[in-house]
C-alpha cells in the first residue's frame, strides 16, 4: 500500500505509468500457457467425443481468450470501465447466440420441404433410391420449415 | 513578455507540471487523455467482437444444417498450417505486449525491436495464408457458385425429391434455389478467414506507422497511447483467430 503511494508521488505527472505490473517474466508464462493450451486443443481433436469435441474446443478457446484479454490486454490491472465495456460486448454476443439457438432448436424441420438430401449422387434419369438421410419421417407432409 | 503571459493563461491549469507536447488542451491531465483514448478503443473492439460474432453464429447454423458436408469439407483444410498460424499469432501477441511494455518504460530500442518482430510474425501469418488460399483456388474449393471441386461424396447439389409422395405434397411449389453444403462451408471459410486476414493486413500497416514513430523517439513513458491501442487491436485479432482455428480446422 505504502509502496503504491510512494510510486504515485514519485511519478506525479505521468500518472498512468505509476502501476508497475506485467513484466516479461509474467508475459512469457502466459505465452507458454497459451501454446500448451493450443497443443491440448489439437491433441483433443484427435479423439472422438461426439458433441463433446466442440465443447472442449470452445472451452479451451475461451480460456485462451481470457488469458489474452486479462494479461496481454491488461484488463486485470486496468480501470474497471474497460472490462465493463468488454463484458458488455460479450454479454450481447451471448444474448445473440442464445436467441439464435432457441430459434434453431424449436424448428421441427430445418431442411426446406421441397429438398430431400440423398446419400449417393444421382445419375441423370435415375430415380432416387430409398436412402434418404437426415429428414424426419414427417418431412414430406410437414408444412413447417424454411419458406425460401 | 506579453507572449509569456498569454501562454500562462492558456495553460494555466497545468502550471504545476511540465507541458507535454502530446497533451491536448481539452483534457485536464495526460492520464485522462490516455483513458479516454482507451475507452474509445475498447468500444471499437466491441463492435469487432459483434461483427465476427454474427459470422460465427451463421457458421454454427450452417454447420447444423449441413453436418456431413461441413465435416467432410474441413478435411480439405491443412491442420498443421492452421496450427502453425495459431502459434505465429500467439508469439506476435507476446512480442506486441513486450513492445507496449518497453514503450511504457520509455526504452526505444526494445520497443522498435518488438514492434518489428510483431510485423514479421504478421507477415509469416499472411504467407502461410497465401499458400493455403492458392491451394484451395487450384482445387476449386471456392465459395458459393464458384465451387468447382468434383470429388465430394455427397451430391454437389441436392436434388429435388422425385418421389411420388413428395411430388403430390407440393405440386405447385417452385423449386428451391440449389444449395450446396460444401460451397457454404467455403463461403464461410473465405469470408471469415478473409476478413480476419484483412484485419492482419490493416494491423501490419498500423504497426509499421507506429514503428516509424517509435523509431523517431516520439513515445515516452508519459505518452505511448498509439502503441498501447494498436496492441489492444492486435490482441483482439489474435483472440478471433483463437476461436477460428478450432472451429474451422478441428471440427469433427
Amino acid at each position: 500500500m505504502s509502496t503504491q503511494t510512494q510510486t504515485a508521488t514519485t511519478h506525479g505527472a505521468n500518472a498512468h505509468a505509476k502501476h508497475e505490473h506485467g513484466g516479461t517474466a509474467l508475459y512469457t508464462k502466459i505465452l507458454i500457457a497459451l501454446l500448451i493450451l493450443t497443443a491440448i486443443t489439437v491433441f483433443a481433436a484427435g479423439f472422438d467425443f461426439g458433441q463433446g469435441n466442440v465443447v472442449i474446443a470452445l472451452v479451451i478457446a475461451t480460456i485462451k481468450a481470457s488469458l489474452v484479454g486479462l494479461f496481454f490486454m491488461h484488463l486485470v490491472w486496468d480501470k474497471p470501465v474497460n472490462a465493463v465495456i468488454a463484458m458488455a460486448g460479450f454479454l450481447f454476443l451471448g444474448i445473440f447466440i442464445m436467441f439464435c439457438l432457441l430459434d434453431f432448436n424449436t424448428r421441427n424441420n430445418f431442411i426446406p420441404q421441397n429438398m430431400t438430401p440423398t446419400l449417393v449422387p444421382l445419375a441423370p434419369g435415375t430415380a432416387p433410391a430409398g436412402n434418404v438421410i437426415r429428414t424426419n419421417p414427417a418431412a414430406g407432409q410437414a408444412e413447417g420449415g424454411e419458406k425460401k | 513578455m506579453s507572449t509569456t503571459s498569454v501562454d500562462l493563461h492558456a495553460h494555466g491549469h497545468e502550471a504545476e507540471h511540465a507541458h507535454d507536447p502530446h497533451h491536448q488542451h481539452h483534457f485536464t491531465t495526460m492520464e485522462q487523455q490516455f483513458d479516454t483514448s482507451k475507452i474509445g478503443m475498447w468500444l471499437f473492439l466491441v463492435t469487432e467482437v459483434l461483427l465476427f460474432g454474427g459470422l460465427f453464429v451463421g457458421f454454427g447454423m450452417m454447420q447444423a444444417r449441413y453436418p456431413r458436408e461441413f465435416v467432410e469439407a474441413h478435411t480439405h483444410l491443412v491442420r498443421w498450417q492452421g496450427a502453425l498460424n495459431t502459434v505465429v499469432l500467439l508469439i506476435s501477441s507476446y512480442t506486441m505486449v513486450l513492445a507496449v511494455n518497453a514503450a511504457k518504460k520509455g526504452i526505444k530500442s526494445k520497443q522498435v525491436l518488438f514492434l518489428a518482430l510483431t510485423i514479421v510474425c504478421a507477415c509469416i501469418f499472411l504467407v502461410v495464408k497465401y499458400f493455403e488460399y492458392s491451394h484451395k483456388f487450384e482445387e476449386g474449393w471456392l465459395p458459393a457458385k464458384y465451387y468447382s471441386y468434383k470429388g465430394d461424396s455427397l451430391p454437389a447439389c441436392m436434388e429435388k425429391s422425385a418421389g411420388p409422395e413428395a411430388a403430390a405434397a407440393a405440386p405447385t411449389t417452385p423449386p428451391a434455389p440449389c444449395t450446396n453444403g460444401y460451397a457454404t462451408f467455403f463461403s464461410f471459410y473465405f469470408m471469415m478467414t478473409g476478413l480476419h486476414g484483412i484485419h492482419i493486413l490493416v494491423g501490419i500497416i498500423i504497426l509499421t506507422w507506429v514503428l516509424i514513430r517509435a523509431n523517431r523517439g516520439e513515445f515516452s513513458s508519459s505518452y505511448y497511447t498509439p502503441v498501447d491501442l494498436v496492441g489492444l487491436y492486435w490482441h483482439l485479432v489474435d483472440m478471433i483467430w483463437i476461436y477460428l482455428f478450432p472451429l474451422y480446422y478441428l471440427i469433427q
